[in-house]
């Protein structure tokens, strides 16, 4: 079949399964759009920005697990989109992004919306290509698509000419990919793999250390098995939140700098890291001299250069976690899981030493209240995205997450901006749960302007933000840290949240008290259009626990103690 | 909690396709590792191009360089070889009215000699282990060596 670049793409995306696209057209990309205009394979939503595009199909692809796609233009089309291509890098999410380039023959010449764009994106992709020949565009969006969403999945990068989308060339999709340089390792050695639960079985303190990768490679539910065969204690990344459900007596926490006390303590006094898909972030490790410093560690990931990269492995298995972890249960009966016993003990003390909890003891609403309010309310009905800051603290620590996919939020590399965006993608993923996005008076600002999208394509997001006229992780830091000198975060000076919502088409509420809460966040969920729930909550809360920047995980700042809840 | 930084010869194959060794270089500078020498030339008959560097770094930054070139889609193998045969070939330019003699047979202690001659200057040429070459640019001091050119390391495992 002779056609040209840009019905390539299109019958490409339909040969992958591509049901959305999320973009913003402009000059480079025109032929590609031209062609989307005349199929009805999959459907097109139109951000009001490209980097909104790109987080939407980041969201997209965390809560469905399939590859998300998003189409941008050159120059300032493809800049716009870097922060999202930077995100999905930092937390492993597939993506496949095609840019527009200015035509082949003005490259180099610093033509018109003219960037090096791969040369930009090299740092922050898995893989990009440049296509200079229609001729290779099958093979490489078939690469694309396999590199994006096989191993260590992220982001890859596909920037095409406009003349080589022009370019009418034979198309056949029914290739054999053969990448002999690419070749990610999914099996675990079955040798380290015994080994591991021969150490397992001898521990006395061993704890399951559960990272993000578990959720990529959907292996949460052979780790609930492998974690309630076992009875070892477990404790979660932020990226993981969700892999166990909220409920299971097995999970302490999530671990960290803002994680609980009895999970990092539990991790300073384990004589065994079972490591699954996490990598040692520094986020999560503290200092690292002091980090699990008695214990073993195994530890299980897809890519190679994860391992013993900060924290070194004894028991190194490189190895997909869902085939890895399924090899393990075949030899889960060398364990002993009342030998735990004691151990089970101590960290339950931990727990009720310092749990994870929070004061009622402001006029004003607190924070911490609407997140487990909504996890009350909504609970499993809802999917949780968040922004960056100290909302997102919060929702990672108070609600109660049941299922992998339920939790999307920028990690890695700390997107403000991530959330309302993301949630749209959430909400296309998966219509029939109700798409939350907790969000902060600075945050949602970051890409208000997706209002209109959300109006447009009737993609009924949820925002609820919470208002303390604060950037509040800054401020908390500066509080702390610097003396109580707020520089530039004071946020008293703000637009009335329900009439922007409202401007664009969408509602709003503004809430000061519980019930006011509860009755806005039902008549949003019934009304079923895009929403902003303005929470008017205390204004110096911090979140607490906290390990400061680089100290120990056992040397936490807690909660002051007080006599009422 | 400073670790010795040793000098290391990594060996990479690639696939020889475009902007591949800035794939490379940008994983080296982003990531903070040096550089000391890089060369790079296609393998014959093949689509291959093989590079070698020479870097130093204690031996987690040495195991973290080669998983990370490793991961780049286009690298075929890394090798992280101590023993490795390595040369490295000098061209050093001197004035006419040195000791031609004494150079030429200092050149050819060196594995070289004297490879070309104008109106004005002489040009050597040294091929010889990188330290082997160390040495001799720092013999001829003696001779005004008007420009020295080194090509960086090649190495293969024994």
């Amino acid at each position: 079949m002779q056609i040209s670049g840009a019905q390539m793409v299109i019958e490409a995306f339909i040969a992958e399964g591509v049901t959305t696209v999320f973009g913003y057209p402009g000059g480079a990309i025109m032929n590609v759009y031209d062609e989307i205009y005349k199929q009805d394979g999959f459907e097109h939503i139109l951000t009001r920005h490209e980097q909104a595009a790109v987080h939407a199909a980041e969201g997209y692809a965390k809560a469905s697990g399939k590859v998300g796609v998003a189409m941008i233009t050159s120059g300032p089309g493809f800049t716009n989109a870097v922060t999202g291509l930077a995100d999905a890098y930092m937390d492993s999410i597939p993506l496949v992004v095609i840019s527009g380039q200015v035509p082949m023959s003005l490259i180099g010449t610093d033509g018109f919306q003219e960037i090096d764009a791969i040369g930009i994106s090299r740092p922050c992709t898995k893989h990009n290509y440049l296509v200079t020949d229609a001729k290779d565009l099958p093979r490489i969006l078939k690469e694309a698509f396999y590199i994006a969403n096989s191993g260590r999945p992220g982001p890859v990068h596909v920037d095409i000419p406009k003349d080589v989308t022009a370019q009418i060339e034979e198309f056949n999709y029914d290739i054999e990919l053969d990448l002999e340089t690419y070749k990610p390792h999914i099996k675990g050695n079955p040798r380290q793999i015994k080994k591991a639960m021969e150490a397992i079985a001898k521990a006395r303190r061993p704890l399951f250390y559960l990272g993000g990768g578990i959720i990529n490679s959907n292996a949460a539910y052979e780790v609930r098995e492998l974690v309630q065969k076992t009875q070892i204690p477990a404790v979660e990344t932020f990226m993981a939140r969700g892999v166990l459900s909220y409920d299971d007596p097995m999970l302490i926490s999530m671990l960290g700098m803002h994680g609980s006390y009895a999970a990092n303590m539990a991790m300073s006094e384990t004589d065994l890291v079972i490591a699954l898909g996490a990598r040692f972030d520094d986020r999560v490790t503290g200092k690292l001299s002091e980090f699990a410093k008695g214990a073993d560690i195994i530890h299980v990931d897809i890519d190679p250069a994860s391992i013993s990269k900060l924290v070194n492995a004894d028991y190194p298995i490189v190895g997909d976690v869902k085939s890895v972890v399924e090899d393990m249960l075949e030899s889960v009966n060398l364990v002993d899981s009342t030998r735990y016993e004691g151990w089970r003990e101590t960290i339950a003390n931990f727990d009720e030493l310092h749990p994870l909890m929070y004061h009622e003891d402001s006029e004003r609403i607190k924070p911490q209240w609407v997140i487990e309010r909504v996890g009350q309310l909504l609970g499993d009905d809802a999917n949780i995205s968040t922004d960056v800051g100290q909302h997102q603290m919060w929702a990672a620590q108070f609600y109660p997450f049941s299922r992998p996919r339920q939790w999307i939020s920028s990690g890695g590399l700390g997107t403000m901006g991530f959330g309302f965006p993301a949630a749209m993608g959430v909400k296309v993923a998966a219509p029939e749960k109700v798409s939350i996005n907790f969000t902060g008076d600075g945050s949602i600002l970051m890409n208000v302007q997706e209002l209109m999208t959300a109006v447009e394509k009737k993609i009924p997001v949820i925002n609820i933000i919470l208002n303390n006229n604060y950037l509040g992780m800054v401020r908390q830091w500066q509080t702390l840290f610097y003396d109580k000198r707020h520089s530039e975060t004071d946020l008293s000076v703000q637009p009335d949240f329900v009439k922007l919502s409202e401007a664009f088409g969408g509602i709003g509420y503004r809430v000061t008290t519980k019930e006011e809460f509860d009755a806005a966040l039902k008549d949003a969920v019934e009304k079923n259009v895009v929403a902003f729930i303005e929470v008017m909550v205390e204004r110096h809360e911090n979140v607490m626990p906290m390990v400061p920047a680089g100290g120990s995980l056992f040397n936490m700042m807690l909660l002051e103690k007080k006599e009422t809840k | 909690m400073t670790e010795s930084n040793e000098r290391r010869v990594v060996s990479v194959i690639v696939i020889n396709e475009a902007s591949v060794l800035s794939r490379i270089t940008n994983l080296f500078s982003g990531r903070g590792y040096n550089i000391t020498s890089l060369t790079v030339a296609p393998i014959p008959d093949t689509k291959y191009s093989r590079l070698t560097i020479v870097t130093a770094g204690s031996v987690r930054v040495i195991e973290q360089i080669t998983k990370q070139l490793h991961k780049l889609v286009p690298v075929l193998r890394v090798y992280e070889h101590c023993d490795m045969v390595e040369k490295e070939m000098a061209l050093v330019k001197f004035p006419v009215t040195e000791n031609l003699t004494d150079i030429d047979t200092l050149c050819r202690a060196y594995n070289g000699k004297i490879v070309n001659s104008s109106e004005n200057v002489v040009i050597a040429m040294v091929a010889d282990e990188p330290q082997r070459v160390d040495n001799f640019l720092t013999v001829i001091k003696r001779y005004n060596p008007k420009e020295i050119v080194r090509s960086g390391a090649v190495a293969l495992e024994r």
